[in-house]
């Protein structure tokens, strides 16, 4: 089995499962209650929420909201804001359902919605998102590296081209899969509000962080108990928030190793697809992507056929972002990025991880050049 | 073998697939999303629903073998669901499930089963093929109640070499006790009846895709002269006797529906009966027949005689309810002998 859809998600690291397992054995207490079990649980969050906002460079543990996973954390952010103010929410055509449903449901509620469309390689221009903007709009959201293509985006430049034209709307910024291998640093990037998922970086599914700048304000989207300062109710995944925080110190103390191990099996990959077949189409160039991520596709072939071949010789890769149904449906990054339905059809994502080891990429990439051969 | 099964979510196809694992082949099961909401998904009601894809997942899941959704959405749409509009406008009652067989389900589908390394695809259809001296011969279902060999006749022999039937020899009650024999949680799940792509009544939907035919207008007799009007041609089926709203001495039959100019046209009993017919896309199972068969016009009705010259069919004894779009599909005893789209009636 070789394991290439590290973006979907990615095996649970050592260090978490080793960090959860008491909280999934003995130490099983509330963190809201008041006697010692309680305390004791208290205690591991709270260590959790140190070490998240320590790495990520947050100026306070209290700007760290934990939520139910990455689409939580941008639900909050996108829908707590306009919430909150009732004003515009700004975004791309090429942001995670996610966000972009989240959008379309504050444009139900009656807030303005405008969408920045990308270029051809699916990079948003910091000018035009800020065009978008008014005095009134509650969040601009872009994301930190996309989903599908690992395209990356100017975060740090749409807060520039933001703040020159006084507007002073929260930026937030999913960065789901950019934290995997890029540095994440709040107070470099400039976004006021971040979210991060645990289990894309080897912690365990179902729990993930809303970064909230202090001084943020948001309405909460889960109501109950007034957990987390009243921003996210319920009673806290210890476990998982430990495992989280512990599996994101074993990304940043490996990120450097590992974007070198990796941006090799990547470029190897396509070097090695390219060779193989000359047809092939990668969908951006490498260095706007992240190290992990190839996305391309191979005119004529459905991707559906390519990834059920792949499946059957023992290689997990996906065409995208995984859909409720199974089914594949046409890319909206892709139809943003201006490709057509049949190329949509053909794009298939190859994502390398943190247990891909050396030869993964040839291999995957002789692999896939004998079915393309078979098939044609 | 390897074998792709096609799996809509239902007993039938379950226990098709189950059957193929318990014999030792290597099997794939697919589910093929042909209809899609607005938004893209899957529908959450009607036929072909996520919750069917997930039953399906469940019976792979079960049987452990590998299982995908694949998109023919885009294929569905304009062979079958287009289609089933215009043709209903230009006057005649298509069936859907047999436009579908023809070119999707058996023609996508197979040639996909190749890609995918798969030398036969195999159906939950109540049908049976079987192989004589090198030759593969299409017969009805075990069960006569649930027989579908009329929406498979278009099947040919290179076809038939590679559609594997597994449950057609088994009643619909064996195959529910097969499927709690087997554990699958499928096994109580209802039948499923309505048009795959229609939420509900399928005037509805031709009312949505094809405004015109709920134009009102008039009801004429074979002569022409107007007896009554109507409100939209898509409430009247050929055949239909209630609801015409037609004060007349004896009955009074619909006997032809002209959308294109919202006339409805009505006629005695003796009126909707035809002496034969002339069908188009015309094929065989095997080699091309004349001369006497049984044939079936519509998919509940009794087989009756008929002699075949060409495209032109004539019954033994005059026919009702007869209608351009429906199948005419030939038989010989339990085998298919092949059929086409009834074009035109002969009165």
């Amino acid at each position: 089995m070789l394991y290439l859809d590290h973006a979907a998600t990615t095996p649970l690291r050592p260090e978490a499962r080793a960090a959860m397992a008491p909280y999934l054995a003995g130490d099983f207490g509330n963190p809201s209650g008041l006697h010692a079990i309680s305390r004791h649980a208290r205690n591991a969050l709270e260590g959790a929420r140190d070490e998240v906002a320590e790495l990520i460079g947050a100026a306070r543990s209290s700007e760290i909201v934990f939520t139910g996973g990455g689409t939580e954390a941008d639900n909050l952010a996108v829908l707590g804001r306009a919430l909150r103010t009732r004003g515009s929410v700004v975004t791309t055509a090429v942001e995670h359902e996610a966000v972009l449903a989240a959008a379309q449901y504050a444009a139900r509620i009656g807030c303005d919605v405008h969408i920045a469309e990308v270029d051809e390689q699916g990079r948003v221009d910091p000018a035009s998102v800020a065009a978008q903007c008014g005095p009134d709009t509650a969040i601009v959201s872009v994301m930190a590296a996309n989903n599908e293509t690992g395209v990356r985006q100017p975060v740090p430049d749409v807060v520039a081209a933001l703040r020159s034209l006084d507007f002073s709307a929260p930026v937030h910024t999913d960065a789901v899969q950019a934290v995997i291998s890029e540095p994440l640093d709040v107070a470099a990037l400039g976004a006021d509000l971040v979210s991060i998922a645990a289990h894309k970086f080897g912690g365990p599914k179902g729990v993930g962080a809303l970064y909230i700048r202090d001084g943020i304000e948001l309405d909460p989207v889960v109501h109950g108990g007034g957990q987390e300062l009243g921003r996210r109710s319920g009673t806290h995944n210890v476990a998982g928030i430990v495992g989280m925080a512990a599996a994101l110190r074993a990304t940043v103390a490996g990120r450097a190793g590992f974007c070198e191990s990796v941006a090799f099996e990547r470029d190897t990959f396509e070097a090695t697809l390219a060779a193989a077949i000359p047809d092939v189409e990668f969908t951006a160039e490498p260095g706007i992507r992240l190290v992990q991520h190839s996305h391309f596709r191979v005119p004529g072939i459905d991707a559906e056929t390519l990834l059920i071949r792949l499946d059957a010789a023992g290689i997990a890769a996906s065409a995208g972002s995984a859909c409720h149904s199974g089914a594949m449906e046409i890319s909206h990054v892709l139809a943003a990025m201006g490709r057509t339905p049949q190329e949509a059809r053909e794009a298939v994502r190859v994502t390398f991880g943190w247990t891909t080891v050396p030869g993964d990429g040839k291999r995957a990439a002789d692999e896939l050049a004998a079915i393309v051969e078979s098939l044609r | 073998m390897k074998v792709l099964v096609a799996m809509s979510g239902g007993v039938d196809s379950a226990v098709a697939a189950a059957l193929l694992v318990e014999r030792g082949h290597d099997v794939v099961g697919v589910t093929l999303k042909q209809w899609e909401t607005e938004d893209g998904r899957m529908p959450t009601t009607g036929c072909c629903t996520v919750s069917d894809a997930n039953d399906a997942r469940r019976v792979a899941a079960q049987l452990d073998i590998p299982y995908y959704v694949l998109d023919y959405v885009a294929e569905f749409t304009a062979a079958v669901v287009d289609r089933f509009a215009a043709e209903y406008m230009a006057g005649r009652t298509p069936n859907p499930c047999i436009e579908c067989n023809r070119r999707v389900r058996f023609r996508a589908l197979l040639q996909r089963a190749t890609q995918l390394g798969c030398d036969h695809l195999a159906t939950g259809h109540h049908a049976r093929v079987e192989r004589r001296n090198g030759r593969y011969r299409l017969l009805r279902g075990a069960d006569r109640r649930k027989d579908q060999s009329y929406v498979l006749h278009m099947l040919t022999q290179p076809d038939l070499a590679r559609v594997v039937l597994p449950i057609g020899h088994l009643t619909k009650a064996r195959v529910r006790e097969e499927a709690t024999r087997l554990g699958l949680n499928v096994a109580g799940k209802p039948d499923s009846q309505d048009i795959c792509f229609v939420e509900g009544d399928y005037r509805d939907f031709i009312r949505t895709h094809e405004p015109a035919a709920s134009r009102p207008g008039r009801i004429v007799d074979l002569a022409g002269v107007e007896v009554g009007r109507h409100a939209g041609t898509v409430d009247y089926t050929i055949g239909q006797r209630k609801g015409l709203g037609i004060a007349a001495g004896e009955p009074r039959y619909v006997v032809d529906i002209q959308p294109a100019t919202s006339t409805v046209v009505i006629g005695r009993r003796d009126d909707t009966l035809v002496e034969g017919c002339v069908v188009e896309q015309l094929s065989w199972t095997d080699r091309p027949h004349h001369g006497q068969v049984d044939v079936q016009v519509r998919y509940r009705s009794p087989p009756v005689t008929a002699r075949i010259d060409g495209t032109t069919v004539r019954f033994a004894d005059p026919v009702s309810g007869v209608a351009p779009g429906q199948s005419a599909v030939f038989y010989s005893g339990d085998e298919v002998l092949g059929g086409g789209v009834i074009a035109g009636v002969l009165r």
